[in-house]
Formats: structure tokens, C-alpha cells, sequence
């Protein structure tokens, strides 16, 4: 039973891929695969976080495939944050009057990515974790390059270029921890086995190991956003699909976080606290910085929404810095609640291109006026990104201001949330000014009064109504998922 | 092979393996540069070769014939096709860093991987491990290549210089990570050329030329 709960994750999505390889995309048909698919993945993630809760960790294939309740959390926020983007997708494509031949591809990727980053979080080794990340690389370079314009050609070249050789570092360090563990007396197929390499921290030789964590740290941070090697994030945010963009902001970023958070597992018993808590706090505070500094400027709406995903990732960085249970378990309802808000935002974003077609902020005027319940949704996911309540996030950072506080690291903290205030600013201003400016008195507005662009209809509102409710619910209360998130804050969490 | 002489092999194909790093460095013309990373492939699958003879072991001398075939054969032959119709005349023609200092700033790379390995030759002193400084400056090579050429192709060639640097090192300072890693590896990287070859096809299609100087849209 463990087993199929264990392998289905990773066998549904390509099951689906499988499905529009052999039968293509066809708008009311296999188009609703892919929904009934990710369906089936949510419950199957419910179910195994169920048992990891109660049972603790389960594996199969001698350790390859392994779940514990962190896994289980990533596994259920892959689940969510993909089921809203299949859902999505249908009314995407039909907008976007994409050719059967694309459209196909566009079925076969989406759920590769999906069952890549399934096999992310259930890897129970880092060298299983490593492929695939970069199997997410591969499987969404064609994605991001869709559109097949110039710009949306060199976003995916960028991409696929500033990623492999990020985690090809990442690699180099799991060599070296490789290295290390082989001379601590591990076997050969143990030594890359997280769980084991954990237990077997301190025996690690130090030198060697604090160069291995730096080269992983810094290799799967750029996977994740995160300064020096972020500069593929805002292309590639902007030109991809809206549902392909809520999937790499939503859950990619943090898939390629839970690496990090994998690797510090190893790192703290084996180098101390400090020596990670010093790289990522200097990672956090440049990325927050970086973000910061080109939302105020930004003139384009989905690249701010990219930079705004910089600016979360900064502040998870943060958390994981300070490293205390409190704050890995802000940390983790931190990523579900920007997975979800940031999806509904991206999606609602795709809306308002189709009707534009302009990505330029001054191109979007008095959208409230003009298109409510799209202007509705789109704000409602910036001001739960924002932090207002009742959203997830607003819990989350203050979870994150807690510990960092009690954890001796108000300065940091202090100067980080000094810059997230500023992005709140940017943020605030650039969607105000896109949905309350007055409206433009020329030829377009009699252009549209004789021809309206079509409204939100219902149907394709109702995913990012489904977001906007998780978010709500994740802030007012996680429930039944205590249980759950206690336990993975444990994992990797300092007591 | 005696103990006497198989220090001495090593040392001769990881010195290849280094060298041709820095000839990628030199020569401008993308076919030579595609040939010179061919010659790498084979200097690396010559390590593993010689490691794999001197450990009497049957799975090392397989992987070194798959790497030879992978790195020598088929991901020079993906590049090579992406050159497009003049291969003779496809040329590195301005490098954000020209060629005399990126020659010094080759040393210097060498220099800095010679630091930076102290701790892993430390942990265990062997003839294999010696040449890791070489594995890790044909990383530093590849990266600098990679950020100072602006032809997508030798972009490309940087990027895989990067990553036989890096298969280097794994072999050198554990005799490779385990086979399904190993095998994962390799598949992606062989995905990444052809996910690159593609996108270089589409490029020249979309652009005229895969000079990236012309990807300049995307920017704040």
C-alpha cells in the first residue's frame, strides 16, 4: 500500500504525459486528464502525509524513494499548486489560440515537470534529489520558450544556460560531500542516502565538508532565486505560460529550496549552526536587497510578480537562517501560502495579458472599473502577497520576525522585514496604479465600449477563487496539518 | 601497469585534460574549440581508464568506454551540428574578454584551484588525488568560459567543460558516485545539449545569428 502511495506521485503525472503524447490536447476531452490526474495526486499526498504523520518515515526501492512528513508538506503543496495550474490551463490555451501541434507539448512537459518535482521531494538521496532538479530544467526549457518569440526564446536560453550551470556547482558539492562521507567509513551506496549521511554528520572531515555545503548551497539557492545567479528568474517568470509560471514560482522555487533545506540537515551537525546560518543570511539579505531595489523601478506587471517571488524567497532563506523549529515551520507555511497567492496572481496576470496584450503596468488602467471580478482576483492575491490577514503569509512573517528576534538575530531580521517593507511599497503603488488610475480618455476607450474584451467567465474564475480561499484558510487556521507541519519543522529545525 | 609508471599516465592525460581547457581558451574558431573539447572527452575518459586498470575494476573501464563515447563522440557531434551551414567560418569574434587575458586569467584559475584543493588532497594523499587540482581548474576554466564568450555555441562548449571538470573530480576523489547517479547524470547532460541545440536552432531562425549580443530585450 505504502508502495503505490509512494510511486503514484511520480507515475500519475506521466501517466497524463503519456496520454497527450498518444491522444494530443483536445480542448473537452484529455484537456481534463491532466485536472483528474493532479486531483488524484492531492489526495494521494493527503494520504501519504496521513501516514507519515502517524507512522513517520516510510521508503521503498531500498531507500531511493523515501517520504517523511517535510516531504509529505512539499509534496501537498506540488499537489495544490499544480492541480490550480491544470485547472487553469484549458482556458489558457483556448485564449491563446494555440496551434494542436503546441498544445500537445505544452500536455506532455507540464506533467513531466510535475512528476519531476514529485520525484524531487520523494528522492531519499541527493544524488536521486540532483537529477531531478535538473530534469525540472530540462523539461521546462521548452515551456518557458512556448511563445517562440525572440524575448520568450532568450528567457529559455538564459534559463536553461544560468541553470544547468548552477546545479552542475550544486553537483560538484555533492561529489566533495561524497568525498568526505566515503572517508568517514560509509558505503558507496549509502553515502550520498541523506538520512544516513545525517546521522553520520559529525564524522564528516570539516574542510572538506564546509566546501561541499558553500558549492550545494549556492548551486541549488540559484535554482531557487536566490543572489548571485538569480538573473534567469525575471525572464524566464515573464515569458512562460501564466500556469507554467505559477508552477516555477509557486513550487519549483521551493522544490529547489527543499534542497537546500536537505543539505543544511547535513550541514548543522557536521560544521555547526553558524557556518550555514553566516552564507544564507548574506544570500537572504542581497537577494531581499536585489528585489527590492528593482520592484521600486519595475515597469512590467509579471516581472514584478518574478521579483516579488525573489523577495519571498529571500525571506525563506531568512527563516532558514535562523534555523529554530518556529521559524522552519513559518518557513513551510511560508511556501505553501506564496505557492498559492503567487499562483492565483500569475493566473489572473495571464487574464490580464490576453486582454491587453501588454505586459506594461501604464498599459492597465482602472481595471477595476473595467473588468471587476479580474481586477478583483488579481488584487486580492497581491494583498495576500502583500501579508495582509487573513492570508498565510501575514502568519508566516510574523513567525519569521519571532524567531528571529528570539534567536538573537534582530539586526538581520530587522534589516530584512526594513526591505520587505520597501517592496510592499513598489508592490502596493504598481498594482494600485494598474487598477484604480483613471481611465485613459482616448481612442481606446471607444474602441473598447464598441468592441469589450471578453470578461472573466466563471468557469476559468473558479481555480483562482479555489487559491485565494486556501490562502485564507492556511492563514486562519492549518488545521488538521499541525501535526504535520510540527513534525517537519523537527527535521531540519534546531530545538 | 607498474606502480612507478602509473602515477606517471595519470599525470600525462589529466595535464591533456587541463590543456585542452585552456586551448578552448585560445582558439577562436568554434570548430576548433568543438575538437578541442572532443580531445577532452577522450583525456577523460582515459582517467577513468587508467584508474579503472590500476583498481582491477570492470565497471570503471565500462564507464570510462560510455564517457569516451558520450563526451568524445556524441556531445561534440550534437555541437558540431549546431554550427549551422559554414562551420569553417563560425568564429568567437568578440569575447567580453579577449584571448591574452583570458591566457592569464587561465593561470590565475589554476593558481586558485591549486588553493582551494588543499583540504581535499589533504584527506586522503594518493597519485588520484594529486590531479584534483586540475579537474577543479577545468570547473573554473568552463565557468569563465561561460560567462566571457558571447557565441551561444561556445557558451555551450563552456558549460560542458564545466561539467567534464566536474566528472573528473568525482572520479578522481571516489572512483565516481554510484552508478544511478552516474547514469542520471549523464542523461541529463546529454538532455541539456540537445535542449541547447534546439533552442541555438531557433535562435538563428528568430535572430539571423547565434550571437547573443542580439538577446538584449529582457533587462531592467
Amino acid at each position: 500500500m505504502t508502495i503505490i502511495l509512494l510511486l503514484a506521485p511520480i507515475g500519475l503525472p506521466m501517466a497524463a504525459a503519456l496520454v497527450y503524447a498518444a491522444a494530443g490536447w483536445r480542448p473537452y476531452t484529455t484537456a481534463w486528464v491532466g485536472v483528474v490526474t493532479t486531483a488524484l495526486l492531492a489526495a494521494d499526498a493527503l494520504s501519504l502525509a496521513a501516514t507519515a504523520t502517524r507512522h513517520g518515515p516510510v521508503h521503498t526501492a531500498g531507500g531511493v524513494i523515501r517520504a517523511d512528513a517535510l516531504s509529505a508538506w512539499m509534496l501537498l503543496g506540488v499537489a495544490a499548486v499544480a492541480l490550480l495550474a491544470c485547472w487553469a490551463s484549458p482556458a489558457y490555451l483556448s485564449a491563446g489560440h494555440t496551434s494542436a501541434g503546441r498544445a500537445r507539448w505544452y500536455g506532455i512537459l507540464l506533467h513531466l515537470f510535475i512528476a519531476a518535482m514529485a520525484s524531487a521531494v520523494l528522492a531519499g538521496n541527493l544524488g536521486i534529489l540532483w537529477v531531478a532538479v535538473e530534469a525540472t530544467t530540462i523539461v521546462t526549457a521548452f515551456l518557458v520558450g512556448h511563445h517562440r518569440s525572440r524575448t520568450a526564446l532568450e528567457a529559455a536560453w538564459k534559463y536553461v544556460v544560468i541553470c544547468s550551470a548552477a546545479i552542475a556547482i550544486a553537483f560538484l558539492g555533492l561529489v566533495l560531500l561524497y568525498y568526505a562521507a566515503k572517508h568517514a567509513g560509509l558505503s558507496g551506496e549509502d553515502a550520498l542516502d541523506w538520512a544516513t549521511l545525517t546521522g553520520h554528520a559529525h564524522q564528516l572531515d570539516p574542510a572538506v565538508t564546509r566546501i561541499a555545503i558553500g558549492l550545494a548551497v549556492i548551486g541549488f539557492g540559484a535554482k531557487a532565486g536566490l543572489v548571485p545567479l538569480h538573473a534567469w528568474l525575471p525572464d524566464a517568470h515573464s515569458q512562460a505560460p501564466a500556469p507554467i509560471s505559477a508552477l516555477m514560482s509557486g513550487v519549483l522555487l521551493p522544490v529547489a529550496f527543499y534542497a537546500v533545506l536537505r543539505v543544511k540537515a547535513v550541514a548543522d551537525p557536521a560544521l555547526g549552526a553558524g557556518y550555514l546560518r553566516t552564507l544564507l543570511l548574506i544570500l537572504a539579505l542581497a537577494t531581499l536587497a536585489l528585489a527590492a531595489v528593482l520592484l521600486i523601478g519595475q515597469r512590467d506587471y509579471k516581472r514584478m510578480l518574478a521579483y516579488s517571488s525573489m523577495e519571498h524567497m529571500g525571506l525563506i532563506a531568512l527563516a532558514a537562517a535562523i534555523g529554530t523549529r518556529l521559524a522552519i515551520a513559518a518557513l513551510l507555511l511560508h511556501m505553501a501560502g506564496h505557492g498559492l497567492a503567487k499562483t492565483v496572481a500569475f493566473l489572473s496576470s495571464g487574464h490580464i495579458l490576453h486582454r491587453h496584450n501588454s505586459s506594461q503596468i501604464t498599459d492597465v488602467r482602472a481595471l477595476a472599473t473595467r473588468m471587476p471580478l479580474l481586477a478583483g482576483l488579481f488584487g486580492l492575491a497581491i494583498v495576500a502577497l502583500l501579508g495582509f490577514p487573513p492570508g498565510a503569509l501575514f502568519a508566516s512573517e510574523l513567525g519569521i520576525a519571532r524567531a528571529g528576534a528570539t534567536a538573537g538575530l534582530s539586526w538581520a531580521t530587522a534589516a530584512a522585514f526594513a526591505l520587505v517593507g520597501a517592496a510592499f511599497a513598489a508592490i502596493g503603488a504598481h498594482t494600485g496604479r494598474m487598477l484604480l488610475s483613471p481611465q485613459p480618455v482616448t481612442a481606446t476607450v471607444a474602441a473598447e465600449a464598441s468592441d469589450p474584451p471578453a470578461a472573466l467567465t466563471p468557469a476559468a474564475a473558479t481555480p483562482l477563487i479555489a487559491g485565494l480561499l486556501g490562502v485564507a484558510a492556511l492563514g486562519i487556521t492549518v488545521g488538521p496539518a499541525a501535526g504535520l507541519l510540527h513534525a517537519a519543522a523537527n527535521i531540519v529545525g534546531a530545538p | 601497469m607498474t606502480d612507478i609508471s602509473y602515477p606517471q599516465y595519470l599525470d600525462l592525460a589529466a595535464g591533456l585534460f587541463l590543456l585542452t581547457a585552456v586551448g578552448v581558451l585560445w582558439r577562436q574558431q568554434l570548430a576548433s574549440m568543438i575538437r578541442l573539447f572532443a580531445l577532452q572527452g577522450a583525456a577523460l575518459a582515459a582517467i577513468v581508464a587508467i584508474l579503472g586498470v590500476r583498481q582491477h575494476s570492470l565497471e570503471l573501464l565500462l564507464v570510462a568506454v560510455g564517457l569516451g563515447v558520450l563526451r568524445a563522440g556524441v556531445l561534440p557531434y550534437l555541437a558540431w551540428r549546431a554550427l549551422g551551414d559554414s562551420p569553417a567560418e563560425a568564429r568567437e569574434t568578440r569575447p567580453v574578454v579577449n584571448v591574452s587575458t583570458s591566457l592569464l586569467a587561465a593561470a590565475a584559475l589554476t593558481l586558485l584551484a591549486y588553493a582551494v584543493t588543499q583540504p581535499l588532497v589533504a584527506l586522503a594523499p594518493s597519485p588520484a588525488t594529486a590531479i584534483l587540482p586540475a579537474a577543479v581548474a577545468v570547473v573554473l576554466i568552463g565557468f569563465f568560459t561561460l560567462v566571457t564568450r558571447r557565441r551561444a555555441l561556445s557558451q555551450v562548449v563552456g558549460f560542458l567543460l564545466l561539467d567534464n571538470g566536474i566528472t573528473a573530480t568525482a572520479f578522481l576523489a571516489t572512483a565516481g558516485v554510484p552508478l544511478i547517479v552516474e547514469l542520471g547524470v549523464s542523461f541529463d547532460l546529454l538532455l541539456v545539449v540537445l535542449v541547447l541545440q534546439v533552442l541555438t536552432t531557433r535562435l538563428r531562425t528568430a535572430f539571423g545569428s547565434s550571437d547573443l549580443d542580439e538577446l538584449r530585450e529582457l533587462h531592467d
